[in-house]
């Protein structure tokens, strides 16, 4: 078969850059709105109430962090749920996805990116995001002192540290979850374009090992790096499916773009391996795993409204019961769920890219929605909501991050053409 | 069902022949009954021009029943016949039924799917399986041709499928 490779156009390039300009003056139009006080919210009684807990009064500059981190984690996530699905590809030997595992992998462009977002969003707004990153909570003296976030300081500034002041911790995790993950990463992109060249299968091999080193690793970082991004932003409630619970929503938005992806290239005329059974296997797979993510979901939120403890309850109280996030909430489990599972419960459904063009985009907006509701209501609180700067800055992300996958992917060809399971792919049948 | 209805098999010895001998009897108009293979083939429901199975559907209205069931019961019991309140939550508290209603939907759905394959295979305790040749279980593949079902002689047919390459013709009446 003939060497394809990706062409990114200059048209292509200018409609993307136009996307996130337009994105860019929606997300200041909205900032204009919100800083004159003529948002579709009314702030100031809220403002006086804020300030009178005994908290930061509300600025919306604290809207812009919220949402700043809802993004970096969100498509932080795809990038690295792109090296994970390359990962399980080479760990299971599977065959049928030979055609198709360079779209995943030019996902993994963006982790640079999205480190260094983090990094920066959060020492110029992690103490908007973040309630731990205030220092008088850790000092006796102070009336903010806060006995059980004083009993976790350890784990996000040091574990023996008395005086907290920049918390090495948690930062040395980000660093490091990134560092291996961008590292391993790289070794696997090489080793990919490497067999290009030489063939044979000692690459094939290689992958292997890596993939199961990287899925290891993968396994405890992601869940630990869900603690530190998302649950963290709620110090006080816990959770041990939270772990799970990002990692689902990560895994099936990621499943839902790498089929976005392929269906489009598909149209353009790229990826003449893909047929139809590939597609049915993609749509399989997110089928599968919107139902595991409400399996997670509700694994988590079923156990808190049943026991019904306080400490644990208040997250939900924040999301259900409060009629500024409840129609989120209803939003989030029809499209993430009832979407999909009737949609893409017939065989043909899934083999069809027509269905797959309407059903991917939902669940990767659904699952947005999903770290949307993880993040907001504990940063927010009563003034979060969903307007011009939630859609100006989605808009500008995924712009940016469609720019460096498909930059990325117009770097090599599309297509592995001496991957051992290649005649696999081609003559997949189910 | 008519009590003698006469067969024409054909046995193949392996699944390449079968599978080109299916599209060129297929070809010269003639109706299969079923075929008979040791281990699955691929792409033999392609060749015999299957139509896609309509078991998902039945799964899928039984899964709809038990989900039904389960929430009838659910709130018959605990929200109309008695209404009780359990852990402080309301007379209808919708996600306390969803574990139950989930399982009732799965049991129905798997249960009705079997026995719809059962109902729909024959494969009743008391019933006589219509054994055509029991080489099918080992080594040949046997195609099967009711005779009533085409308009092409016995002759005819006999001679398309020696034609396509299969190794005996026989004929079995039930």
């Amino acid at each position: 078969m003939t060497e394809e490779r990706y062409e990114f156009t200059s048209t292509a390039k200018k409609r993307l850059i136009i996307t996130l300009v337009v994105g860019l003056a929606v997300l200041a139009l909205g900032i204009v709105m919100m800083s004159s006080g003529g948002g579709h919210d009314a702030h100031g009684a809220e403002t006086a109430e804020a300030a009178e807990g005994g908290h930061h009064a509300f600025n919306w500059m604290q809207r812009i962090w919220a949402n700043l981190w809802i993004n970096n984690v969100f498509f932080g996530g795809l990038a690295l749920i792109g090296v994970f699905f390359v990962a399980i590809q080479y760990a299971a030997q599977a065959g049928w996805s030979a055609g198709i595992v360079r779209i995943p992998l030019a996902f993994g462009g963006w982790l640079p990116i999205a480190f260094v977002l983090m990094l920066v969003t959060y020492f110029l707004g992690g103490h908007d995001i973040f309630h731990w990153a205030h220092h008088d909570l850790y000092d006796p003296a102070s009336p903010d002192f806060d006995p059980i976030l004083d009993g976790k300081k350890g784990f996000f500034y040091w574990p023996m540290s008395e005086h907290p002041s920049v918390p090495v911790f948690w930062l040395f995790r980000l660093v490091f979850f990134f560092g291996v993950w961008y590292f391993i990463f790289t070794k696997i992109r090489s080793l990919m374009f490497q067999e290009d060249e030489m063939g044979g299968d000692s690459y094939w091999f290689r992958l292997r090992k890596l993939s199961a080193i990287f899925l290891v690793f993968f396994a405890f970082s992601s869940s630990i790096a869900a603690w530190d991004w998302v649950m963290s932003i709620d110090p006080h409630w816990f959770s041990t499916m939270m772990g799970w619970y990002a990692f689902a929503s990560w895994w099936v938005s990621g499943l839902a773009l790498i089929t976005f992806v392929v269906v489009l290239l598909k149209d353009k005329g790229y990826l003449k391996i893909v047929d139809a059974n590939h597609l049915h296997d993609l749509g399989k797979f997110v089928f599968a795993f919107s139902i595991f993510w409400t399996y997670i979901w509700f694994s988590q939120f079923f156990l808190i409204y049943y026991s019904n403890i306080p400490e644990e309850s208040i997250y939900f109280v924040e999301r259900w019961k409060s009629g500024h996030y409840a129609p989120f909430f209803y939003f989030n489990l029809a499209i993430n769920f009832f979407f999909p599972f009737l949609v893409l419960m017939t065989r043909d459904s899934k083999r069809h890219s027509r269905i797959l063009k309407i059903v991917c985009p939902a669940v990767v907006f659904g699952h947005w929605m999903d770290f949307y509701l993880m993040v907001t209501p504990g940063t927010l609180k009563d003034n979060g909501g969903f307007g011009l700067v939630e859609v100006g800055m989605l808009t500008v992300f995924v712009a940016a991050f469609l720019y460096v996958v498909l930059s990325n992917l117009s770097k090599a060809p599309l297509v592995g053409k001496n991957h051992p399971m290649l005649q696999e792919s081609l003559h997949h049948h189910i | 069902m008519s009590s003698d209805s006469k067969y024409i098999l054909g046995v193949y010895d392996n699944e390449v022949t079968l599978l080109n001998a299916v599209k060129a009897v297929r070809k010269g108009g003639v109706k299969i009954h079923e075929v008979f293979t040791p281990f699955p083939v691929h792409g033999l429901d392609i060749a015999l021009g299957y139509r896609m199975s309509r078991l998902p559907i039945a799964a899928f209205l039984f899964g709809l029943l038990g989900t039904s069931l389960a929430l009838t019961m659910q709130i018959g019991m605990m929200t109309v016949d008695w209404p009780m309140i359990i852990g402080g939550k309301d007379y209808l508290p919708l996600p306390s039924f969803i574990p139950v209603t989930f399982e009732l939907t799965v049991l129905l759905a798997s249960f009705g799917m079997v026995g719809t394959f059962f109902v729909v295979s024959n494969l009743k305790p008391w019933g006589k399986p219509k054994i055509f040749d029991i080489r099918s279980t080992d080594d040949k593949h046997i195609m099967a041709i009711d005779l009533s079902k085409n308009k092409l002689s016995e002759a005819d047919i006999k001679k398309s499928l020696k034609d396509s390459g299969a190794s005996e013709v026989n004929e079995k009446v039930f």
